[in-house]
């Protein structure tokens, strides 16, 4: 068994989740009912876009504080074109999406040129991104009403909320970046030991500051996500949501210590932190109660990472 | 005939201290040179700087007489020099054919991207090592997990390959048994015939004897002497290395720094 889930470790994580399902279906009969399960599906996809990108970062070697900050900064633009400019979505929400992946390679290139840490580069820009969102609207949230994001935010195609499909799409990509593309070998490559691929002819820097951009990207589709559920852009919205997606990638079994992860595992792990929050809420469990469980959850899954890693 | 690589008055510091100092040697297509010297001679550093892992303080790399900047790996790479470095440089979490192609994967298109060709990489890896070590045949193994041996063998296959001019081997059979030893041995008699240039480091002064045309010894960052394997023994080679005194038969030239010019 532990060999087996050595080799698949998405198999081990995957395991977990659906021990965690049994368990809260157990203490509460709502937990797996169809409203709440299409309501799990809609909550685990802002944190699942956030933990997408900061999978290949961490797998890099690299850590990402920033996207929550970027996802405020992305969606207050997107509001502020639309609710303010007059601009349509099919405009303002690729604008927003760009301005992530902006944000994200100024976080890559800061890292590769100053060579300052990724930790405080992008805590730096997490602070820059925050405050920038809070300029920008002075503090207030655009308040939008648009077909086009009551659709995103509350549509469904064959039963299941269009968000998840943006989710599934975004992973589906990255995926195939990982697996079948030099690019992903290259990242496992760099995280696994830097310098062994600068010496094997590996442009580090480059794909480092593409690394960052991808993270920018997918905190700007976690805002169209985001906007389209709350119907509006506040600039205050996903706070410590970065520290939420981290763990994510942690308990999907990708390794801080760079070189080791799947995206899989990671989706898995965003399912896994979003049920426990979820399950907390039906059973009763305050917010504040909450926040002490996800902490004691980190903490486990990463020592039963080490435990299976002997 | 020109030589194949030129180094000219190499020199790097490392705060302050001269690692090497005005160090200058060539090499020929078809030799193999060997480069001994103490430990902190400044071997690794001198042939990290031809491989574009280091950038010199000044001195200049000439390749068929053409100076060339070797600011990166890549570009030594495309100029067809590959280096075998002391402590390897795998990537421990990547299987023997993935490091084989790390950082030139082949690729096919579909659907109008490039994907990576596992099956192609597959084969030709495998046909390169098996070339490297008949024996070998944990392809899917990551090379963490691999004997020193087995990890040598995937080191080697990828530095040698078709472009291959001036192939550099840091101290190639350090962590290898008597076996092993062997098989990189006849290698580097193979990769001469091939006309590759050859700069061969090591500690064991026999092996280097029987397996150079020409070596040479450094000490303290700089170039004592170099002599003509054919002409030397082991005893000369060990006078230069200890106390810097440079055999009656050593060869004039780059890198032939003579006991006069020692003396100024
Ligand atoms: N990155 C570095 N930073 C500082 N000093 C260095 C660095 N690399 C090498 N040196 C110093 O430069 C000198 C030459 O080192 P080098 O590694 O070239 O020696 P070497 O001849 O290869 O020795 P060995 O036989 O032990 O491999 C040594 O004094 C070493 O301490
Ligand atoms: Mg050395």
């Amino acid at each position: 068994m532990l060999k087996w889930t050595r080799e698949r470790p998405v198999l081990w994580i995957l395991a977990v989740m659906l021990i965690l399902g049994a368990i809260l279906s157990f203490l509460s009969p709502f937990f797996l009912t169809v409203p709440n399960l299409t309501n799990l599906l809609k909550q685990v996809s802002i944190l699942g876009l956030l933990a997408a990108g900061q999978t290949l970062v961490i797998i890099s070697r690299g850590i990402d504080l920033s996207v929550a900050s970027i996802l405020a900064l992305c969606a207050v633009v997107m509001g502020g074109l639309m609710s303010q400019m007059g601009l349509p979505p099919g405009v303002a929400l690729p604008v927003g999406i760009a301005l992530g992946g902006l944000v994200g390679a100024i976080n890559g290139l800061v890292i590769v040129k100053t060579g300052i840490p990724p930790f405080i580069a992008t805590l730096g820009m997490m602070g820059i991104a925050r405050g920038l969102a809070l300029v920008y609207t002075q503090g207030v949230s655009f308040q939008l009403s648009s077909p086009t994001l009551i659709w995103i935010g509350e549509g469904t195609f064959l039963g299941l909320p269009i968000p998840i499909y943006i989710v599934l799409l975004v992973y589906a990509v990255l995926y195939l970046l990982l697996n079948h593309n030099s690019f992903g070998r290259n990242v496992y490559a760099i995280g696994d030991n830097e310098e062994a691929s600068l010496l094997a002819g590996i442009n580090v820097d480059r794909h480092k500051i593409l690394l960052y951009t991808i993270s920018g990207v997918c905190a700007g589709i976690a805002a169209v996500v985001l906007i389209s559920r709350l119907s509006s852009a506040p600039p205050n919205v996903a706070q410590a949501a970065e520290l939420q997606a981290i763990a994510a990638v942690i308990i999907g079994g990708t390794s801080f210590s760079g070189g080791i992860g799947t995206v899989e595992s990671t989706l898995i792990g965003a399912m896994i932190m979003t049920m426990i929050t979820n399950g907390l809420n039906i059973l009763g469990v305050s917010s504040f109660w909450q926040q002490v469980f996800v902490g004691v959850i980190i903490i486990l899954a990463v020592w039963l990472d080490k435990l299976k890693g002997r | 005939m020109k030589p194949l690589l030129q180094i000219e008055s190499m020199t790097k510091l490392f705060g302050g201290v001269h690692a090497l100092e005005e160090v200058s040697l060539d090499l020929h297509s078809g030799e193999v040179v060997g480069v001994i010297g103490h430990n902190g001679a400044g071997k690794s550093t001198l042939m990290k700087i031809v491989s574009g892992a280091l950038r010199p303080d000044h001195g200049r790399i000439r390749i068929d007489g053409e100076t060339v900047t070797l600011d990166s790996p890549i570009r030594a790479h495309q100029l067809g020099i590959e280096m075998i470095f002391q402590d390897l440089a795998l990537l421990d979490n990547l299987n023997a054919t993935e490091n084989f192609f790390l950082g030139r994967e082949l690729t096919r298109s579909f659907l109008g991207f490039r994907w990576n060709d596992a099956q192609r990489m597959q084969t030709i890896a495998k046909e390169a090592i098996h070339n490297i070590n008949p024996h070998f045949h944990r392809f899917r193994t990551e090379v963490g997990l691999l004997s020193g041996g087995q990890r040598q063998s995937v080191a080697i296959a990828r530095a040698v390959h078709l472009d291959t001019r001036v192939l550099i081997m840091d101290e190639p059979t350090a962590a290898l048994g008597p076996e092993e030893t062997e098989m990189v041995r006849q290698l580097v008699l193979r990769l001469k015939k091939r006309a590759l240039g050859i700069f061969l480091i090591g500690h064991d002064l026999q092996d280097i004897l029987r397996l150079s045309d020409r070596i040479v010894a450094m000490r303290g960052g700089r170039v004592v002497g170099t002599v003509e394997a054919a002409r030397a023994s082991e005893d000369d080679l060990l006078g230069m290395i200890i106390s810097g005194k440079v055999p009656a038969a050593a060869l004039p030239g780059p890198g032939a720094v003579t006991l006069d010019q020692e003396k100024d």
